[in-house]
């Protein structure tokens, strides 16, 4: 615990005291984690231990009945979703969540909408303004779909895209947005081994090709060895351990915790 | 790397817009060579309004996804404005001038109320958002049916009960007067304004829909919570949607009370029934497909009316089509008939194309 | 005092048709997850039967009402099987619209075999009439019998979806259709008996409807059955007791404001009150706050 008191560090993401309950049930309880700026973090625990509901949480789908979520210095608990994607925290889904009738680079040109506008009635009247703003998004949306190799399948619908793909595009999508934070919801679900090694690859590659801190959601016990800095294991709501990962992944709480009794 | 959809998008307008000009062209020629039925004369207007009423309703229901069953009330805000107005302000001036600004007012007018009714309405979700819209349509055409409207050199005078309550002095004009509505309009619109608004309305919704905005709508009806993820706001893209189409139901409404003489705010001008039957277009035509709407409301107006040989049963035999056509094209396992046979045929064309 | 108190009964009494017609709307809504737009010209069907036999056949009114029941209950049925079942997994929109066709279907039919013009209904209720404070407060037969039969379809509806088999199924394919086809129901059938119960509540409410206001045309029951609709989603659609609350709460409603207000403003007030209240509770004053599993 030491070198989380140390001010010198880069904090990115400070979580404190985070708790909130359904009907009497701790969903997540008293929950604190302190992120670097480019660190890659893992969240792990067994199923219902409130992992989805921290990432919940952090980006405003629920309301904290206590705690507080600070963002590079800038406190933003019970922001709504939008606004505190606009501060700079963007996500993936557990079940794929995408834009399913909208084609592939609609999909990462929706996310751009904060960055190139244009008003309505350059909308209406193709003012030069819109042709020059719509040409752009094509070229950045392109430059962002070709780093996951996704720019031949640019305008397929989405709902087209083979499962590994559609995984690619939601996190495409998020880091679209350029956040400073990009929350991954079990990237892996669902993938074999070998989707599952390029996914790794592909984190990699957005880490330096994006310069984001990444927090990861993940059962993948393989996954999370190989690439996360640290962890924090949540069990019934709470903090098990939290750490380094090689020491977490051989606590005998934390094994006992994922192999039961 | 090529992009095509920017061509696909602009044959699908291009497409849209010649194909209502083509319609005008033939209905015109047909006009001049006096071809026509004075039935079919009678309904020009008519298909026009209701296009655009079916265009607009399809931009809330198939863009963004939202169940509206009070379409109709916002026609009927248009159609007092315009009205209200070509008895008033509008008195004096020349046709062309009286018909712009009550467009422009009836458009503006509508649209505040779409605004002001959205803000509840669009917090609902699903069916919850459906009866609301419908009480909502319900509500207008109710109130306006009971109100009295009048004017005189104090200016604006408003009653629920009568016209004598109004305290009109003797020069004074009734606007409204209640259910008996507004009498003695100018009857000026034309089937040319008609085909003008139409293509308006076109112009302005398809290019709103292959915008920002029209892909912030649609990423908002496919999920709204990963919208709301990459910081698109769900309320004001909705609300944007819901007020322009709102504001085109408007413009519609202007239409319809300057084809008309007597303006009455009953069930069968603007009750849900009417709202329906715009969903009715909307659905047949293609949910989502701004063309389709055009061709279904125009078929689906044109049709009653050409079954008319057939009196009382032609609105049975609509009905049935109409339950005949849903399960053709909705039923999954018509669907699934469908796709056999779309199979069967493609194999057998490329046997024979094998076969050569 | 007495004349509101006239006022209240009468609204309970009409909030009872509405009650009934809701409690089908509600049922049918919880297990096909459809807006069945059809079901208000039920009503208008059941009122047509009646008539027939009581005028035509000369059927005392029990019997009449029997009929009634039964021709409404196939009728339902019938519609559900050609009409809805073929599109179950279709978009909601699709069954809307197909409902809307089976509504304009079932107008148009009355109006070809009835005509245009509207039948006087002779009530099926002869009983005297109660005075209450000296005669100050009259209840007619029609409103009594009313208010006892909206009492009895409920205690008898509750008792047969909380103890038996058929009942239990409903329950389960409306709170989750899956599960309950995994637990070995019957899904089809337990659908296709929610449409047969809420079709001859449907005539039963249109036998009362008609004795109380007693014009017949092809669209009688269609401001009822929207009335209605609004009525279940007042009380939160799905949920049975709320259809009841929702439905009395309606009818006072409006009588009141007839009474008091306008008899013009009455629906613009009974819709006004509906939007207020799905501000403050967007499911209904019973329903089931759903929140969206991220």
């Amino acid at each position: 615990m030491s070198d989380m008191t140390n001010t010198n560090e880069d904090i990115l993401l400070a979580v404190e005291n985070l708790s909130i309950s359904f009907g009497g049930l701790k969903a997540v309880d008293n929950f604190n984690v302190k992120i670097k700026r480019g660190e890659l973090y893992g969240l792990i625990g067994p199923n219902g231990a409130g992992k989805t509901t921290v990432f919940n949480l952090l980006t405003g789908v629920y309301k904290p009945d206590t705690g507080a979520i600070i963002l590079d210095g800038k406190p933003i608990t019970g922001k709504k979703t939008t606004e505190i994607n606009h501060e700079g925290i963007a996500r993936t889904f557990q079940n794929i969540r995408l834009f399913t009738n909208l084609s592939v680079l609609d999909n990462v040109k929706t996310a751009l909408d904060e960055r190139y506008r244009y008003g309505l009635l350059d909308s209406i009247f193709r003012t030069p303004k819109f042709r020059r703003m719509e040409k752009e998004l094509d070229e950045r949306a392109l430059s962002i779909l070709s780093v996951f190799e996704l720019e031949d399948e640019a305008e397929l619908k989405a709902s087209q895209l083979p499962y590994g793909k559609q995984r690619k595009l939601e996190i495409a999508r998020a880091l679209a947005t350029e956040p400073k934070l990009i929350l991954l919801d079990e990237p892996a679900a669902g993938m074999n081994p070998q989707e599952t090694k390029e996914l790794m690859d592909t984190i990699a590659l957005i880490r330096r090709e994006f310069s984001v801190t990444i927090l990861l959601i993940e059962h993948d016990m393989k996954l999370v060895s190989g690439i996360c800095e640290r962890l924090t294991v949540l069990n019934f709501g709470q903090i098990l351990r939290e750490g380094e990962t090689r020491a977490v992944l051989n606590d005998p709480e934390v094994i006992k915790a994922y192999l039961g009794d | 790397m090529k992009l095509k959809y920017k061509q696909k998008s602009l044959r699908y307008s291009l497409l849209t817009y010649a194909m209502v000009l083509a319609f005008y062209i033939i209905c015109e020629i047909m006009l001049m060579t006096g071809n026509m039925s004075s039935l079919m004369k009678g309904m020009l207007v008519p298909l026009c309004y209701y296009s655009i009423l079916a265009v607009s309703l399809n931009l809330v229901v198939g863009i963004s996804g939202e169940l509206s069953l009070g379409h109709a009330g916002f026609m009927c805000i248009g159609a007092f404005t315009g009205a209200i107005f070509a008895m008033t302000g509008g008195a004096s001036l020349p046709g062309w001038a009286e018909l712009g600004i009550a467009i422009v007012l009836g458009a503006v007018v509508s649209g505040v109320f779409g605004f002001l009714i959205g803000i509840p309405v669009l917090r609902l979700r699903g069916d919850y958002l459906a009866i609301v819209t419908l009480a909502f349509g319900e509500i207008i055409k109710n109130v306006i049916n009971v109100v009295y409207l009048g004017v005189d050199s104090r200016g604006w005078h408003f009653s629920l009960k009568d016209s004598l309550s109004l305290g009109l002095e003797p020069d004074g004009q009734t606007i409204i007067k209640g259910a008996q509505g507004i009498t003695r309009l100018p009857r000026n619109a034309t089937f040319t304004l008609g085909i003008v608004m139409l293509i308006l309305a076109l112009f302005i919704i398809l290019n709103l829909i292959n915008s920002r905005y029209g892909r912030a709508i649609m990423a908002v009806r496919d999920n709204r919570i990963a919208a709301e993820s990459i910081g698109i706001s769900a309320s004001r893209y909705k609300m944007l949607a819901f007020v322009t189409a709102s504001a085109i139901a408007g413009v519609a409404g202007v239409l319809y009370s300057h084809n008309l003489s007597t303006l009455q705010s009953s069930s069968s001008n603007f009750g849900y029934n009417q709202s329906i039957m715009m969903l009715v277009f909307v659905v047949l035509g293609g949910i989502g497909n701004i063309r389709g709407s055009i061709i279904a409301a125009v078929i689906l107006t044109i049709l009653p009316e050409k079954l008319r040989f057939l009196d009382d049963y032609r609105m049975l035999i609509y009905a049935v089509v109409l339950i005949a056509m849903m399960l053709f094209n909705s039923a999954p396992s018509a669907i699934a008939f469908r796709e056999r046979i779309a199979a069967s045929l493609r194999r057998s064309a490329g046997k024979e194309a094998a076969d050569e | 005092m007495s004349s509101f108190i006239s006022f209240l009964i009468n609204g309970i009494s009409l909030g009872s048709v509405y009650a009934i017609i809701a409690l089908g709307y509600t049922m049918v809504y919880g297990i096909a997850k459809m807006l069945n737009f059809a079901h208000g010209d039920i009503i208008m069907v059941g009122g047509y039967v009646v008539f027939v036999a009581t005028s035509m056949y000369g059927l005392p009114g029990w019997l009449a009402i029997i009929c009634s029941i039964v021709v409404c209950t196939v009728l339902g049925m019938t519609i559900e099987r050609i009409a809805y079942k073929p599109l179950r997994g279709a978009s909601s929109l699709s069954v809307l619209i197909t409902a809307i066709g089976v509504s304009y279907f079932l107008q148009n039919a009355a109006l070809i075999i009835f005509g245009a013009d509207t039948k006087s209904f002779n009530s099926v209720v002869n009983l005297p009439s109660i005075k209450l404070m000296g005669g100050k407060i009259v209840i007619s037969d029609e409103t009594l019998v009313t208010i006892l039969t909206c009492v009895l379809v409920m205690v008898l509806l509750t008792t047969f979806i909380n103890k038996t088999k058929t009942g239990q199924a409903m329950l389960a394919v409306s709170a989750d259709k899956g599960a309950a086809t995994l637990m070995g129901i019957n899904v089809n059938r337990t659908i296709a008996i929610t449409f047969a119960i809420g079709s001859g509540l449907a005539a039963i409410a249109g036998v009362l409807l008609c004795s109380s206001y007693p014009v017949l045309s092809s669209t009688t029951g269609s401001m009822p059955g929207i009335k209605a609709f609004t009525a279940a989603v007042f009380g939160g659609i799905g949920s049975i007791p709320g259809a009841m609350i929702g439905g009395i709460l309606l009818g006072i409603i409006e009588n009141l404001s007839k009474a008091y207000i306008s008899s013009q403003l009455s629906d613009p007030i009974v819709f006004g009150i509906l939007i207020i209240l799905l501000l403050f509770k967007p499911s209904g004053l019973m329903g089931k706050q759903i929140q969206e599993k991220v």
